[in-house]
């Protein structure tokens, strides 16, 4: 029998294999933040214990820095500064505030050419599985990992699960990435992918850039997967032919011999498949407080009696309640207070084209706050090249610097409570943007739509 | 990290599912540089209803948390675990949990107990019912016990073995040290080095 991408990647990275253990896993590439960091190299000073790998490590700041031309908050400059002083004294390069390679952490490692096919990467971030849309291997861990991964560039894994979600078929109009995988999750559920690695597999998913299908690895983690997954393909290797840290040369053909061999094989059997008909898919608005409870733009805010089990129903009576919703509402007539276009979700150029793209020669509804957050400061250079900038600012947007911000509200931008979002991130958690805030996810498409009508909106409807 | 062999008290009711780490703790308490002071941000947002379960005196000095299935999903953040432990939990007891907040409680001490939803359902009535219900969480035999109830539970012997020995995971990785260093010299020379 053959193998499945995933376990390929993972068999070419046991360090060692024992009965009744979990596997030893080499990690070819961490990445590290400012937030789930510092009480890692702490444990590391009072230990003292050093690097194993310091050239394996990769540091920047992007969850709490401020996005506009404030100085960081007291609190979060301290952490920042924590940040910069243990890269400094553990010989980790950092790209710092400022930097013009600083940003998200998981839009600056594709964007270098760091990550690649087949490599093992973890980060103290669950949304690291975004790297799995190079045929990366790439999860999210704990402090105490980060810790011990810093130690000995390893760490203990229990073999998850392959799970293949098939995705056939021409995307119908004004359909995104986004919207592939907010289907994916209302059907699989928030557990849906639990305990496995999802590989995203059809005609779908190699029709989309590898941008969009960043977008879809993303989320794997709200499906509630280890990591997601995309076979390496021309698509995959021409975006990193010529990165800074892609391979050159006779380099780049060995690498490339390697990576051609890394798809699932025909024979390879996985745990679980699902497919799914993209022609069937419609653009996705989240109505309640996980990924999983959304519906299409085109219907209405669902009842809880339309939920089965007795859990469910709570679940979504608790979740209306606090979006404060009233069934049967169509989604179109929800407004909403702000709109906000970033994160590691859909914060990469192809998003801020296409978003522009909408606003363009158009004006924000009044009243309502929007915002552009590049996912790095590459993305925003290369943006303002185009002039990007200039659309949305003349649309009425503000155009910020990189990082996480209104994602998950540890910097100033937050909703004030009671505030509703139009959001292209991931995660519609109760006060994820700021408590009491009410977030729906969407694309950037309908994220720009949105903020010119004031409510849920397509392109096409304005 | 210490040994930890039973977990034997009262239980807080929590019973919801889905219960994601920012409801755990808000991502503002993230911003603190140590792994103490975060007690207090213990499902922040929840606990100015007063009608939430953990303002209800009678479940004070609860030390297992009984949550729903898909528990602790979401961010990764450890500050979650380190939360609960610090508010007086050892076990967490639910259908399910979210991977990386299973690993994160095995790497701190926190028992993720997972059993049957009609099990913790059961527990959950019990509990409701009599708060002063005492549960029993036994490592060793992986074995969870209240009144009238015996349930074995399913931990890896890895996690186990961890959990009784109270091990840092760091210094059994180095005792392996020849296998990553045998491991390092066949990596391929293409990969990438951050400089």
């Amino acid at each position: 029998m053959g193998s499945t991408l995933s376990q390929k990647v993972w068999e070419r990275h046991v360090v060692r294999r024992a009965e009744g253990e979990p596997d030893l896993l080499y990690v070819d590439l961490h990445l590290v933040h400012e937030v789930t960091s510092p009480q890692a190299f702490e444990g590391l000073r009072l230990a003292r214990r050093r690097l194993r790998r310091p050239e394996l490590t990769l540091a920047t700041m992007d969850h709490n820095v401020p996005t506009n031309d404030a100085a960081p908050e007291e609190i979060s400059a301290r952490q920042i500064e924590a940040m910069a002083q243990n890269a400094r004294e553990f010989g980790i390069r950092c790209f710092p505030m400022g930097d013009p390679d600083q940003g998200i952490v998981h839009v600056i490692s594709p964007q270098l050419g760091l990550t690649q096919p087949g490599m093992t990467i973890v980060c103290g971030d669950s949304h690291t599985s975004t790297h799995g849309a190079l045929g990366a291997l790439a999860w999210g861990i704990g402090t105490s990992e980060i810790e011990h991964v810093l130690a000995t560039q390893t760490i203990w894994q229990k073999r998850p699960g392959a799970m293949a979600v098939s995705v056939n078929g021409a995307l119908p109009p004004e359909c995104s990435a986004k919207d592939v995988i907010l289907g994916i999750i209302a059907r699989i559920g928030t557990a849906g992918g639990a305990g496995t690695v999802i590989e995203y597999r059809g005609s779908t998913i190699r029709a989309l850039s590898l941008e969009g299908r960043m977008t879809i690895c993303n989320m794997s983690i709200e499906a509630g997967a280890r990591a997601g997954i995309v076979a390496p393909d021309e698509v995959t290797f021409a975006w990193l032919a010529g990165r800074p840290y892609a391979p050159k040369g006779p380099l780049w053909e060995l690498a490339l011999d390697e990576w051609r061999a890394l798809p699932s094989d025909d024979d390879a059997r996985f745990d679980r498949e699902v497919t799914i008909d993209a022609t069937t898919l419609r653009p996705y608005v989240t109505w309640g407080t996980n990924p999983a409870q959304s519906v299409t733009i085109d219907e209405r805010v669902p009842s809880p009696d339309t939920f089965g089990a007795d859990a469910n129903r709570e679940a979504a009576a608790r979740a209306l309640r606090y979006q404060e919703l009233r069934p049967g509402t169509p989604v179109r007539e929800i407004a909403v207070d702000a709109v906000f276009i970033g994160s590691c979700t859909n914060a990469r150029l192809e998003d801020l084209r296409t978003a522009s793209e909408v606003v363009r020669g158009r004006r924000v509804k009044p009243g309502l706050r929007a915002l552009v957050v590049p996912g790095s400061m590459r993305v925003k250079a290369d943006a303002e090249r185009e002039g990007l900038d200039r659309i949305f600012r003349e649309a009425g947007f503000e155009w910020r610097e990189a990082g996480c911000s209104m994602c998950l509200g540890m910097n100033p931008d937050v909703l004030r409570p009671g505030e509703r979002c139009a959001s292209t991130s991931n995660r519609n958690f109760e006060g994820r943007q700021g408590p009491g805030g009410r977030t729906h996810l969407v694309s950037p498409a309908v994220a720009a739509a949105t903020a010119i009508a004031g409510h849920f909106a397509l392109p096409s409807d304005l | 990290m210490e040994p930890v062999r039973h977990v034997v008290g009262r239980a807080l009711p929590l019973a919801r599912a889905d219960v994601d780490t920012d409801q755990i703790i808000p991502s503002h308490w993230l911003k603190r540089l140590g792994r103490t002071g975060y007690a207090a941000g213990l499902f922040e947002a929840w606990r100015r209803d007063p009608g939430f379960v953990m303002n209800d005196a009678r479940y004070d000095g609860a030390s297992i948390l009984l949550a729903g299935a898909n528990f602790g999903s979401g961010s990764s953040r450890e500050h979650a675990v380190w939360a609960l432990r610090e508010a007086g939990f050892r076990a967490v007891i639910a259908p399910r949990f979210a991977d990386i907040f299973k690993s994160n409680a095995l790497a701190n001490g926190l028992v993720p107990v997972e059993l049957a939803e009609a099990i913790v359902t059961r527990l959950v009535d019990a509990v409701r019912a009599d708060p002063a219900t005492e549960i029993a969480v036994d490592v060793e035999q992986r074995l969870v016990t209240a009144p009238g109830l015996r349930a074995p539970f399913a931990l890896d012997d890895h996690a186990r073995s961890r959990l009784l020995a109270g091990l840092d995971d760091i210094a059994v990785t180095l005792l392996r040290e020849a296998d990553i260093t045998a491991y390092e010299k066949k990596r391929p020379e293409w990969l990438p080095k951050v400089r």
